[in-house]
């Protein structure tokens, strides 16, 4: 998962040179287990996807973990309720916004200053809610959230959601996209025009493909 | 390929590899001209492009430091990102989507068509269509445009369906899928276009004109041409008579180089181009290199653009092929009942999920985004490309305050809409918000301008010296010996998407340019 560095908040960073790769092909995400006691990190996200689900298919196992490096479970909790609460989705398992936490962990994990402005940012959180951010219903953590808008802390947290929520396999499939097209041959054959809703436009405005 | 010594200084050297330096650099090699192409960007090609938008964003994107000003939106959504176009051999040609549209003829002449535009830095350009005509056919041969030169039009894919039915019940008139530069069928050792809905990270079909793999291996087939990828031009140096004769340049692995040469082509696209130009100033010349008038880094345009995505009840696809799958042309007209001067294409455009989250509309969260994320099947999208007004303070100037790698001034980039770009902006979205309803939409949703793709004027061509920095060949007015050769050389935007007139001022460009060495003129 990258964030590439496009906000105000952040200087451009990246370097096009760095990122040749062989071939095309998209790596899937890394939904590890890990077990308890192998942990050295400072906590453990971790949640099952509902088997049979679409999603299910997609995860190594049903039982998902994540550790975190820098950040407490505890605190790892309330940014995956804070990602929920910024971007309600039902059709996304807890595993999408534990991508989220993760994700936030990392840049924690590598600077001090990022770490210091979650843990405040989730400590706010939680006064406010006179408790466990995470615990509360969603319009009481939307009431939480609200005046927080223009906080360095609610920018660092909706600008990391944009990537780390959306741009991962399982987001792909809850929301019906399926990415990669090449290595299945596009779409010619594959449904560019299957819609059966409306007509179809005459030739002269839409010719049909060449398939010789 | 050739490889030619630092010291030559027969050799013309073309700064950049995208549509107007790649397309003049295999010009001039076929005309026999010895060529150094300097590209500041990575080799890719068709089997290293990648289907998936943040990496292939990563692997093309130009990254380099940028600064925004202004009261654009871009400013506060990509402080850092003012454009978004490429750092790779082939330049913007391996992320563009292929549409390739004629100006019209009014569009060459909007000071003495549009008038005195308060706010605005109307000029004519010092050319007409009908000297351009024979080198736009050539541009469309070579490109291998679809609805030209007896080649079909592209197979509408889902989006355009809708983009055609909502259109027609509107009455519109001139609906269909466009001209585009990718092939419908298979030519010129290119296979036809297999729909993959990955336009914007590098066709890897082959599919879509790029000068990666069309331009560039042919000139290297005349071996009059040496490409030095990953080359970073920081500077043209001139000599006591005020003529170009040498670019300064750091290799990949941070050495300085120093390419003696006849003439220089600038073709780092609009933003890169007027800076290199500031960047070269001299005792000779205090302002910049061919900036006698002032006005390089001046004028600089965007398209006035927008996007209208639709969610409809059944699902859509729109991923699903072509990415500009479809155009509505009836409102490029220039038609001040409307309300404004100029005119704008409606052209059909799709995202990925990762791409929609970050473009939709940036910044925004909630519920209701998450609505529109979670109809993403069912969604249609449509760009809006219209011609902006030049103005003299939208400008890109040498920010001293930040660094590049190599210990430059970034480029910053001011832009204030005239208020000719808000009202045609309003009347295009509007417009393709009643084309969405009249297909059955249950939901549209206008999404603001992305990171310029278009950029456009910071050099442009005048018949007088003091009104521009270029004539009309693209030649500087001040050097003769120095040539603007990309989008920077236009006086105007046009409706229309830029590439192909940049790929036909390149043509054109050789021809004088080969003239003009023969004569020993320059």
């Amino acid at each position: 998962m990258r964030v590439i560095p496009i906000g105000a908040e952040n200087s451009i960073q990246a370097d096009a040179s760095g990122c040749d790769e062989e071939s095309g092909v998209v790596q899937k995400v890394h939904m590890p287990l890990v077990r308890r006691e192998f942990l050295k990190g400072s906590g453990i996200l971790f949640g099952s996807i509902a088997s049979g689900s679409m999603l299910a298919a997609l995860a190594p196992s049903t039982a998902w973990a994540l550790e975190l490096k820098t950040l407490t479970t505890d605190e790892g909790k309330v940014l995956m309720a804070m990602g929920r609460t910024l971007y309600p989705h039902k059709k996304l398992p807890d595993a999408v916004y534990a991508l989220l936490a993760k994700d936030l962990d990392g840049g924690a994990n590598s600077d001090a200053a990022t770490a210091k402005l979650l843990k405040d940012g989730v400590a706010s959180l939680n006064k406010a809610a006179g408790g466990d951010f995470s615990k509360l219903t969603y319009d009481q953590r939307l009431a939480i959230i609200h005046p927080m808008e223009d906080t360095p802390f609610f920018g660092k947290v909706r600008g990391q959601c944009v990537t780390s929520l959306y741009d991962n396999d399982m987001a792909f499939a809850a929301f019906g996209y399926p990415g990669s097209a090449w290595e299945k041959g596009g779409y010619i054959t594959r449904g560019f025009q299957d819609l059966k809703w409306l007509p179809n436009p005459p030739a002269e405005a839409s010719p049909p493909p060449f398939l010789g | 390929m050739a490889k030619f010594d630092y010291n030559d200084d027969s050799v013309v050297v073309v700064i950049g590899s995208g549509a107007g330096g790649g397309t003049l650099s295999n010009e001039l090699c076929q005309k026999g001209i010895k060529v150094v192409c300097l590209e500041a960007g990575a080799r890719q090609s068709s089997a290293s492009f990648i289907n998936d938008e943040w990496k292939s964003f990563s692997q093309l994107a130009w990254l380099d430091p940028r600064t925004t000003s202004g009261s654009w939106r871009v400013a506060k959504d990509f402080a850092g990102l003012p454009a978004w176009i490429c750092k790779t051999v082939g330049g913007t040609t391996t992320h563009w989507a292929g549409a390739s549209l004629r100006f019209q003829e009014h569009e060459f002449r909007t000071r003495q068509v549009y008038g005195d535009l308060a706010g605005a830095n109307l000029l004519d350009w010092p050319l007409t269509l009908d000297e351009l005509e024979p080198y736009y056919a050539k541009a469309e041969d070579k490109m291998g445009v679809t609805r030209t030169n007896g080649i079909p039009g592209l197979p509408g894919n889902n989006n355009f369906k809708i983009m055609y039915a909502g259109a027609k019940k509107l009455g519109y008139g001139e609906v269909h899928t466009g001209r585009m530069a990718i092939n419908s069928q298979p030519r010129d050792g290119r296979g036809r276009c297999m729909q993959l809905g990955f336009c914007f990270q590098g066709c890897k079909s082959g599919a879509k004109w790029s000068t990666l793999y069309t331009e560039i291996p042919k000139a290297e087939a005349t071996g009059n041409f040496e490409l030095r990828p990953e080359s970073h031009v920081t500077r043209i140096e001139h000599n006591a008579d005020g003529k170009v004769n040498a670019v300064v340049y750091f290799d990949k692995n941070g050495n300085e180089h120093r390419q003696k040469a006849r003439i220089v082509c600038v073709a780092g696209n609009s933003i890169e181009s007027p800076r290199l130009l500031l960047m070269s100033a001299s005792n000779m010349f205090k302002d910049g290199l061919a900036n006698s008038s002032g006005q390089v880094g001046r004028n600089y345009m965007r398209h006035m653009t927008g996007s209208v995505y639709a969610a409809f009840k059944d699902p859509v696809h729109m991923y699903r092929g072509t990415t500009m799958a479809g155009i509505v042309r009836d409102e490029a007209r220039h038609d001040t009942r409307r309300g404004f001067v100029g005119g704008y294409e409606l052209e059909t455009l799709s995202l990925g999920v990762p791409f929609m989250a970050a473009f939709l509309d940036p910044g925004k969260w909630g519920a209701d985004f998450a609505w529109w994320m979670e109809h993403y099947s069912q969604l249609a999208g449509m760009w809006i490309v219209g011609e902006d007004m030049p103005r003299e303070t939208n400008r890109v100037t040498l920010n001293t305050n930040v660094k590049d790698k190599w210990g430059n001034p970034v480029p910053n980039v001011h832009f204030d809409d005239h208020p000719n770009d808000m009202a045609m902006r309003e009347h295009a979205f509007s417009q393709g918000e009643k084309i969405y309803q009249a297909a059955g939409a249950i939901r549209t949703y206008r999404t603001p301008p992305y990171p310029s793709t278009h950029n456009l004027g910071t050099n442009r061509m005048s018949a007088k010296a003091s009104d521009g920095v270029v004539n009309k060949w693209g030649q500087a007015h001040d050097i003769n010996n120095l040539f603007v050769s990309d989008g920077s050389q236009f006086t105007s935007g046009g409706a229309e998407n830029p590439t192909l007139t940049i790929v036909t001022l390149a043509i054109r460009q050789a021809d004088y340019i080969a003239k003009q060495m023969k004569e020993r003129a320059i």
